[in-house]
């Protein structure tokens, strides 16, 4: 979607600064929040597509000015609430009102480890062979979806060079919505930067993006 | 463990994470011991260091740079370095003439098996939203100017590929042993925001 989230190429939020030797955690309920967020994976009650799509639909100005893990704890409050596990008077109570639902697993602090170690694949088997190799030119392709992408807006409607075959992973846009992992094959794609953001870009300067064949168009 | 004004003014986000976490144990979703584990593993095992770990076996080890050049997830999950955010990596070599840049413009992707968790200005608009337009002013930022006619390629983690710069190994450090070379690997060289440490 065309949210807070998408980035790139914006102006006007200043330079980046940079805290020396900064924590991980700024708060001791950062840390809670984090460590809440990864065990709540293993209840099976969404998929990668959509915690993030969770987050970047938060309306635009809450997901700039708020911190990344408030936007965690919002992003994942809205996710439980939507699936009945729990209910904003519980939040605002701190007590159990309503019965739980049934999920998958309860992250037991011995499967830590494991849980940790595997993370969460995305690469899937294939049927088919890829339909573009590395060299061939692609046009990205020109889309404002409502629901989840990865295609960012600069990088819509864009020529650019296949760079690599990565893979055949889980397609984000189709999982994020509940209709399947559809895997598709991943390809690096190389832009030059005068191509993304015209005569200012350094000649010679690229940028590449990860992008999925349902995003590509061979070019003429 | 604040001060009282300090305290007033995170009441609410504090008090909103402990109601949650007390409802999601009461109703058995969590288990905090295994909330307090994860954060212990990031606290205390993964980190930058295992970046280093990887980008000084690079310098010293050709057949092992070739392997991370080729196959960046396999070279890297043989050091013991496989995890959560690190299932499929990549690696992108620095070289005169040629630098790297990593970041993530739709959300915070980072490789948390080599890196940690990213830092806030990692995660934050300024950065995400101008390192694709304007690398050089993001390097800036940092302190950094590259020589001139180095080409920058800045790479958008807009997949589960996730990316670990090969910073340029530092001049002085012949016959230097990986140990000694991982002390030189920076957080952000393996980012591109910065290069690898000079010996002294």
């Amino acid at each position: 979607m065309n949210g807070g989230a998408d980035l790139g190429g914006m102006m006007g939020f200043g330079p980046v600064v940079s805290e020396p030797d900064e924590p991980n955690f700024h708060a001791e309920w950062e840390a809670r929040v984090m460590g809440m967020v990864v065990a709540l994976g293993a209840a099976g009650q969404w998929n990668l597509d959509q915690s993030r799509f969770a987050r970047e639909s938060l309306p635009p100005a809450d997901y700039l000015s708020n911190s990344y893990y408030e936007i965690w704890l919002k992003a994942a409050t809205k996710l439980m609430v939507e699936r009945g596990m729990l209910t904003e008077a519980e939040l605002s109570e701190g007590r159990v009102i309503t019965d739980p639902i049934a999920v998958k697993r309860t992250l037991s602090p011995t499967d830590v480890p494991a849980a940790l170690a595997k993370g969460g694949p995305v690469d899937r088997p294939a049927q088919m062979q890829p339909a573009f190799s590395p060299g061939d030119s692609v046009r990205t392709i020109n889309i404002h979806p409502e629901s989840h992408t990865r295609l960012p807006r600069y990088a819509r409607d864009k020529v650019g060079v296949i760079d690599r075959v990565h893979g055949h992973h889980v397609f984000p846009d189709t999982n994020a919505r509940g209709e399947g992992e559809q895997p598709t094959w991943l390809y690096k794609v190389s832009f030059t930067a005068q191509a993304l953001w015209g005569d200012r870009a350094a000649p010679g300067d690229t940028v590449t993006l990860d992008l999925w064949e349902p995003y590509l168009r061979p070019t003429p | 463990m604040h001060d009282h004004a300090d305290h007033s003014h995170m009441s609410d986000i504090e008090a909103r994470v402990r109601a949650l976490e007390t409802v999601l144990t009461e109703k058995g979703y969590i288990d905090p011991a295994a909330v307090d584990a994860i954060i212990q593993t990031y606290e205390t095992e993964i980190g930058p260091r295992n970046g280093a770990h990887v980008v000084a076996k690079a310098w010293s080890d050709p057949t092992f740079r070739d392997w991370l050049a080729e196959d960046a997830t396999a070279a890297i999950h043989s050091l013991g370095y496989a995890s959560r955010q690190g299932e499929h990596m990549q690696a992108v070599f620095n070289a005169p003439g040629q630098h790297h840049l990593v970041v993530c413009t739709l959300c915070s992707c980072y490789p948390w098996s080599v890196l940690g968790l990213p830092p806030v200005w990692y995660k934050s608009p300024p950065f995400r939203s101008r390192a694709v337009i304007d690398p050089r002013g993001v390097l800036a930022d940092f302190g950094l100017t590259l020589p001139q006619g180095t080409a920058i390629t800045v790479h958008d983690s807009t997949a589960e590929m996730r990316y670990l710069v090969i910073p340029e190994r530092p001049a002085g450090t012949d016959g230097w042993s990986e140990d000694q070379l991982a002390t030189l690997v920076n957080r952000d060289s393996m980012i591109g925001t910065a290069l690898a440490d000079k010996p002294v």
